[in-house]
């Protein structure tokens, strides 16, 4: 490791370190302030356009870190009187649910195949789901689309939840970690005559916790944020989720825009401050090969 | 023997879910979107050899789109590559929170997208803070979002997303290596640089060259955030393969859809292979 020697590196390169800081958090903490403006000052504040869509007074937008008067009347506004959020907000937590919880099941049961038996053609077909891990969603919603379009099932939300359980990363995931856990307390169990499935139940799972965690962070970030597949799978735009709502609140109904936009990472920021380890393990487990 | 026989069909019970979703969802549909690359027609098919190629290759939008997506890759990637390794080399020494620093540079990687792109359009709207400044100095504003800029725009806001991943694998790496070589390099008498050049770089190449192709991989996969910034038809110049295929969804075109897919696919898979192969060839060199 480098240890810097002088007072004068170390300045430097805290420096250095809040710049590119405060660069990223810029849009974090500019949301968090201005979510507690009332719903006038953000619409002069930022020139929005009002609610009919058409500006009245167009003003440039002024970058406003500390509000005028606090105030919750967003978050009043969009948990209370403006049932639309609520809609949306659940609408996401019913898309990202079932498949976090899908996908863990199905996962630890595909990661401890692949990581501990051996079957034909097992190395073929576990390349042939890195490959489809790889792919954009514009491409594998291609099939996806074919097989819904001819169930009769597009605007359900099934389309997309049930390629959700089966994208192939989890199992990618607990494969590696699976395969990480010593050989010998299935052994030992083995010798004391468990079979394979109180094996997988009481030796593997037990050991496994921190890679299911870190699947479940994994799953859940990338599915709350979901934004291709209910473009093409919904027809109803009260069925969207959150992020596509939040992509037009703009301009149907600015005054309560920041708060949705908190509102809406929350979840994910609590997530991240309780299992930040789990996501980093996560993460740097998908980068063993 | 007849342990073994019940090892295989554990195991394959235990993959069965995974498979069966996998060959449902994924493979035997993906099998079916190839046959549509050479067919034409809805009710009555007929089978139209590589003209479906053909057509796709010749059209402007997905010309386009290609020359995006190319240009995105050629630019974002080096971009981030360069960026998350300095603020990893930053992040890896032993001054007083850096613990703290971490996690503020993970912390977008769990932020929807959704929820602060908002910034970017106070930042850069037509009417937005920067030309706000440029009005009150009378210099002439620009509307970002639908000119050239919006590419630079859309790299910014991928890099904000997409570097906490990365700094987390380098980081990985620079633990990876062994403190004894730095110490015997330094009883030595190596300088610092010479102690980065000998030992960290070299020793980084592999996590280097794994995080090369997730980013590729990553740039391929911006769409989330171009939609998000500018919709489905934005400036011509953030138009991305994944805005074409998006797009060609809504007029339900399979042939055409199936046949970008194949050529992505194919593409990728390519990709992956030159660069797996270059690097079990050239990896060792490096290290050596």
């Amino acid at each position: 490791m480098i240890v810097s020697r002088s007072k004068y590196k170390r300045v430097l390169q805290y420096i250095l370190l809040l710049m590119l800081a405060a660069m990223l958090l810029f849009p974090i903490v500019l949301i968090t302030a201005n979510s507690f403006m009332d719903e006038n000052e953000v619409i002069s504040t930022y020139g929005m356009s009002g609610s009919d869509g058409t500006a009245l007074d167009k003003d440039y937008a002024k970058i406003v870190f500390i509000p005028g008067k606090a105030s919750l009347m967003q978050y009043y506004y969009a948990l209370l009187r403006e049932p639309t959020f609520l809609v949306m907000f659940w609408n996401s937590v019913i898309l990202t649910a079932p498949i976090m919880l899908g996908q863990i099941l199905v996962s630890s049961f595909g990661g401890y195949a692949f990581a501990k038996y051996r079957f034909p053609l097992r190395d073929q077909i576990f390349f042939l789901f890195i490959i489809v891990m790889l792919m954009p969603y514009q491409v594998t919603l291609v099939p996806n689309y074919i097989l819904f379009n001819k169930m009769n099932m597009i605007g359900s939300y099934l389309a997309i939840i049930l390629p959700g359980v089966f994208t192939t990363f989890g199992v990618f995931l607990l494969r590696q970690f699976i395969q990480g856990i010593p050989d010998e307390y299935s052994q030992a169990a083995r010798v004391d005559g468990a079979g394979h499935l109180s094996i997988f139940f009481r030796v593997i799972m037990p050991q496994c916790k921190s890679g299911i965690a870190s699947l479940a962070i994994l799953s859940f970030v990338d599915n709350w944020n979901m934004v291709e597949q209910p473009l093409i799978f919904l027809r109803d735009s009260y069925k969207y989720p959150m992020s596509i709502f939040l992509s037009f609140i703009n301009t149907s109904n600015p005054g309560i825009a920041f708060a949705c936009g908190i509102l809406y990472m929350l979840p994910a920021v609590l997530i991240f401050l309780y299992g930040e380890e789990y996501l980093i393990k996560g993460i740097q487990l998908s980068g063993i090969k | 023997m007849k342990i073994r026989h019940r090892e295989m069909v554990a195991g394959m019970i235990f993959a069965a879910p995974c498979i069966a979703g996998f060959a449902v969802f994924f493979a035997v549909p993906f099998i079916i979107s190839v046959f549509y690359c050479f067919t034409e027609g809805i009710s009555a098919i007929s089978f139209v050899g590589f003209d479906n190629f053909k057509g796709l290759l010749e059209s402007v939008s997905f010309r386009l789109a290609a020359m995006n997506t190319l240009k995105f890759n050629l630019i974002s990637v080096p971009f981030i590559l360069l960026l998350s390794l300095a603020i990893a080399l930053l992040l890896n020494s032993r001054l007083k929170y850096i613990s703290i620093f971490k996690s503020l540079f993970i912390l977008p990687l769990v932020i929807p997208v959704a929820s602060i792109v908002l910034v970017w359009q106070i930042l850069f709207g037509d009417y937005g803070a920067i030309n706000g400044i440029l009005n009150a100095f009378n210099i002439e504003t620009v509307d970002w979002l639908n000119s050239s800029w919006s590419f630079f725009i859309l790299v910014s806001l991928y890099v904000w997303k997409n570097c906490g991943y990365n700094i987390i694998l380098f980081i990985a790496g620079l633990n990876s290596i062994p403190l004894d070589y730095y110490e015997a390099a330094n009883i030595d008498g190596a300088g610092r640089l010479k102690r980065f050049l000998k030992i960290t770089v070299p020793y980084l190449i592999p996590t280097g060259f794994f995080v090369f192709i997730i980013s590729i991989i990553n740039s391929f996969k911006v769409f989330r955030e171009a939609y998000l910034l500018a919709g489905s038809y934005p400036h011509q110049d953030i138009y991305m393969l994944q805005h074409f295929m998006n797009n060609n969804f809504d007029n339900l075109n399979y042939q055409r859809l199936s046949t970008a897919a194949f050529l992505i696919v194919s593409l990728i898979v390519i990709l992956v292979f030159f660069l797996f192969s270059f690097e079990e060839r050239y990896g060792m060199n490096f290290r050596n």
